[in-house]
């Protein structure tokens, strides 16, 4: 049984960040023209890359499945919209690194048909496992930022109890809003796919946690519920402070659990879901649509009108500022996601993916270059923000100083890279980076090892199983000698009675007829040197 | 359109070295000015060859060692070091004193450890420490402060006692100076005078020393006016002071004819100057929440034992030394529990993803 708190309590650590909201909430949700190119990725999500199901050149309906989920923690594609598939190659795709991945370009038709939709009047009647194969093959992934495939979450739900199905709608990183723009406008798809999400898991209790700087999204939920006498949702209001949105931090907030970075919610009965995914997870029960659009904030000072727009995956960056009224003159950086965890855009020709909550444009003011780092003071304003409560100044100065085992030793793993202490941080010292450095070359320390030692073990095997042949060969040999060691010593009967015939009947000749040259041949026979003779 | 690429976070940095050590020197402010006010032109000019001398040894040092001169200097780390060592020193020492312990705090201890963030030791306190013991004579010729003993001298007068060894007429080295407080109550104990005898004397005023319980007074203001503006943290000091305090309770409540009192132990010296602006020193100091209060907590102990038992009338810079030397040490058994840890734990078993 989670016990919920009476009263939501402060995450550790955090930051008062100016939300930076109501810039893009001024004009409702508008829906995204169709492109003329869509560039879907075939990793949107973690775990494997989808495996392609589409040729070059064939036709696609909408929210056709173009590339399959594969093994267990994956997701599926579809085409967004109806169109023939023009390309399957490594384009460059939306990713920290920069770096190119497998895609499939669509151009479409215009006509934007279906390739299948049946409306479920009560998507309540469809079993736990139906929900689930609903969900999977609607490609659905984590909506708030992780991508984390959704129906893997819903089967480990399906094999633990949940005691608590959690909508995450705290949306604490600065200039993103399209989860507040959403519960405003679309209420009912947040609450159903909530209900969804509870009939699926068998959950007995259900919260939506808000950030107490949404009143209005929290009241529009509410009247939501009201409407249709649902009493079994909660929500319940959590203070605004960054990273409160973080699914362990949210948690931490509503229950006073903490779950430790070697475990995960549902070890605890917690399901936790961003509010978009449950709409996409209601989208997929009641129309059995795949998730092919989202939500998202184009916002910043470098955009002309801010607003939230509802997109097609795969559609340019380019095209979305383009509908927003183009770039201000003060566009300085373009970022994906918010400007705490956000990464840089190099170009705008880049798609936006199925995890992708705000495209930013800032202002030089907004987003100033970074001042030169100086030495660390360890002052320690870092370890007072870090809500994993580390020791970040530690933490840099090992991983300055390569020591990684001491970075380990000081818990590395549990930092969720939210960027509290370098926001602090008055040495400008890039702390993030250091970490990610640390990480990445502890996690190929790891692989290089664990690969050197599946290399020895093949090595000491083979080692192993030449030894044992060999003995094996020596033994056999020593049996084979002995035997026909036995067989010399005269133990043969045969053998014997002939010679013991041959001995007797010589005895006889002899007998008969004494003759000197006989004594010769019964010496030759049994002396040592008889096997000159054969 | 192309961009520059950069790493998260990307918002501006919400705090500045150099804001935070100017914050440092306006708290100075009333110390300083306090002490202006009881000893006079001593302490600015010893002020101004600390601070001169500490800029033009950090100058000189980072040309050596290639680094950004103009922009280092801009930090104030440097100045820092001099407003503290030249606040320490006694007022109408020769000038190569504050020359002498300046050069050694900050190109032995501070740069040739590496520069700012690298020195083990607070620079300032080793900076008066060689002093102390290299120069003992001059280290403790203090002038009389203001309403004690005679007129506090002219601007003229003190420049010839510090750069020409010239005293003024009528005047002998005797006649000027005078035993501080603390060295006056380690004599007098010494000789069995009790307690209540030794602060009727004409040195004391209401809480300790005339002139030094209003000093260190300004540098209590100064110090909460940081830890109002979050520059520093209260651990270090309160632990210092109340360690300091809670040491010479049982020993004043038991015999309050040989024990000075916690009051006096409190505003003597420098007391306020090494809570709030020595001990905080972020770099030599502990960097663990708990840790600060064991590292505090040894400071105002070792202070207490300094000054009743040990052979220099005032103990700050010796207890900070030795306990910046624990620092490292208190640290790694301070470390804070991580979350979704079940205890803070120093020899973590292999850590997952």
């Amino acid at each position: 049984m989670i016990t919920l708190l009476d009263n939501p309590i402060p995450i550790p650590g955090g930051l008062k960040l100016n939300a930076n909201k109501q810039q893009s909430l001024r004009s409702p949700i508008k829906k995204a023209r169709i492109p003329e190119l869509l560039t879907v990725p075939l990793s949107q999500h973690i775990g494997n890359p989808a495996e392609v199901v589409v040729k070059v050149g064939e036709q696609v309906g909408k929210g056709q499945i173009i590339a399959e989920a594969s093994g267990f923690i994956s997701a599926s594609v579809h085409a967004p919209t109806s169109g023939t598939v023009t390309a399957i190659d490594n384009f460059f795709v939306p990713h920290p690194s920069g770096l190119k991945n497998r895609c499939i370009q669509i151009k479409p038709d215009g006509e934007d048909r279906w390739y299948e939709r049946h409306e479920l009047a009560n998507p309540f009647i469809l079993d736990p496992y139906d929900i689930r194969q609903r969900v999977l093959d609607a490609g659905i992934v984590g909506m708030g930022g992780a991508g984390f495939p959704v129906a893997s979450k819903c089967s480990a739900g399906l094999a633990n109890t949940v005691e608590l199905v959690l909508l995450n709608a705290a949306e604490c990183e600065p200039f993103i809003s399209c989860d507040e723009a959403l519960m405003k406008e679309r209420p009912e798809e947040v609450i159903e796919g909530l209900r969804v999400m509870r009939h699926a898991l068998q959950a007995k209790q259900s919260v939506i946690g808000i950030e107490d700087n949404m009143p209005e999204a929290a009241e529009c939920l509410q009247n939501y519920l009201d409407s249709i006498d649902e009493t079994d949702i909660q929500i319940i209001k959590v203070p605004s402070l960054y990273p409160e949105g973080g699914e362990k931090q949210l948690i931490y907030s509503l229950t006073g659990l903490e779950i430790p970075n070697t475990e995960l919610p549902i070890d605890h009965g917690i399901i936790c879901h961003n509010v978009g995914t449950s709409a996409a997870v209601y989208r997929a029960a009641k129309f059995n649509e795949a998730l092919i659009s989202r939500i998202i904030t184009i916002t910043g000072a470098g955009i002309t009108e801010p607003q939230n727009l509802d997109v097609l995956i795969g559609t340019p960056v380019a095209d979305l500022v383009e509908q927003c009224g183009g770039y201000s003159d003060k566009i300085d950086r373009l970022l994906m996601g918010g400007p705490m965890m956000g990464f840089t855009l190099q170009t705008d020709a880049l798609p936006v993916i199925k995890t992708t909550n705000c495209i930013l444009a800032t202002s030089q003011q907004e987003t100033p270059q970074p001042e030169p780092a100086t030495a660390c003071i360890r002052c320690g304003k870092c370890a007072e923000v870090c809500p994993a409560g580390l020791l970040p100044q530690q933490l840099y100065w090992h991983a300055h100083a390569r020591d990684f085992e001491k970075t380990e030793a000081f818990n590395l793993f549990d930092c969720i890279e939210c960027g509290c202490c370098a926001y602090v941080c008055p040495s400008h010292i890039p702390l993030v980076q250091y970490y990610r450095f640390a990480k990445a070359e502890i996690r190929e320390a790891r692989d290089v090892k664990q690969r050197a030692d599946i290399a020895r073990e093949r090595h000491e095997a083979r080692d192993a199983r030449l030894v044992r042949e060999k003995q094996e060969l020596a033994e056999r040999r020593a049996k084979h000698k002995k035997a026909a060691a036995t067989r010399k010593d005269g133990s043969d009967p045969k053998k014997d009675a002939i010679k013991a015939a041959v001995e007797r009947a010589k005895a006889r000749k002899s007998a008969l007829k004494p003759n000197p040259e006989s004594n010769r041949e019964p010496s030759s026979e049994s002396s040592p040197n008889s096997g000159n003779q054969v | 359109m192309e961009f520059s690429r950069y790493s998260s976070p990307h918002l501006p940095t919400a705090n500045h070295l150099s804001t935070m050590m100017r914050d440092v020197m306006l708290a100075l402010i009333p110390g300083i000015v306090a002490m202006f006010w009881y000893f006079g032109w001593g302490v600015i000019i010893n002020l101004l060859l600390t601070c001169s001398t500490a800029l033009l040894a950090e100058a000189a040092i980072l040309m050596l060692r290639k680094r950004a001169v103009v922009s280092t200097l801009y930090d104030g780390t440097a100045l820092i070091t001099g407003l503290l060592l030249g606040l320490a020193l006694p007022v109408m020492a020769p000038w190569w004193i504050p020359v002498i312990g300046t050069l050694f705090a900050i190109v032995v201890a501070k740069q040739l450890y590496g520069g700012l963030g690298y020195n083990p030791f607070n620079p300032a306190m080793v900076g008066f420490v060689v002093l102390i013991i290299s120069f003992p004579l001059q280290m403790t010729q203090w002038t009389a402060p203001r309403g004690v003993g005679i007129e506090l001298l002219s601007l003229s007068e003190s420049l010839g006692i510090i750069f020409a060894n010239v005293l003024p007429a009528g005047h002998t080295i005797d006649s000027i100076t005078m035993a501080t407080p603390l060295d006056n109550v380690k004599t007098r104990f010494g000789v069995f005078d009790t307690w209540s005898e030794i602060t009727a004397g004409s040195l004391f005023g209401s809480l300790a020393g005339k002139g030094w319980e209003m000093i260190n007074v300004c540098y209590l203001f100064g110090g909460i006016w940081l830890l109002y503006r979050k520059v520093i943290r209260w651990q270090i000091p309160v632990a210092m002071l109340g360690a300091l305090f809670i040491m010479s309770n049982p020993f004043f409540a038991a015999d309050s004819d040989s024990f000075a009192s916690p009051i006096f132990h409190l505003f003597s010296g420098a007391t306020m100057l090494g809570a709030f602006f020595i001990a905080t020193d972020p770099v030599s100091a502990c960097t663990t929440k708990k840790g600060q209060l064991y590292f505090g907590a040894g400071i105002g102990i070792l202070i207490y034992i300094i000054r009743t038992w040990g052979g220099y009338p005032d103990g700050v810079a010796f207890a900070v030394l030795l306990m910046n030397m624990a620092a490292p040490t208190i640290d790694y058994y301070t470390q804070p529990r991580v979350f979704g840890h079940a205890r803070a734990d120093n020899d973590e078993e292999e850590p997952s993803e």
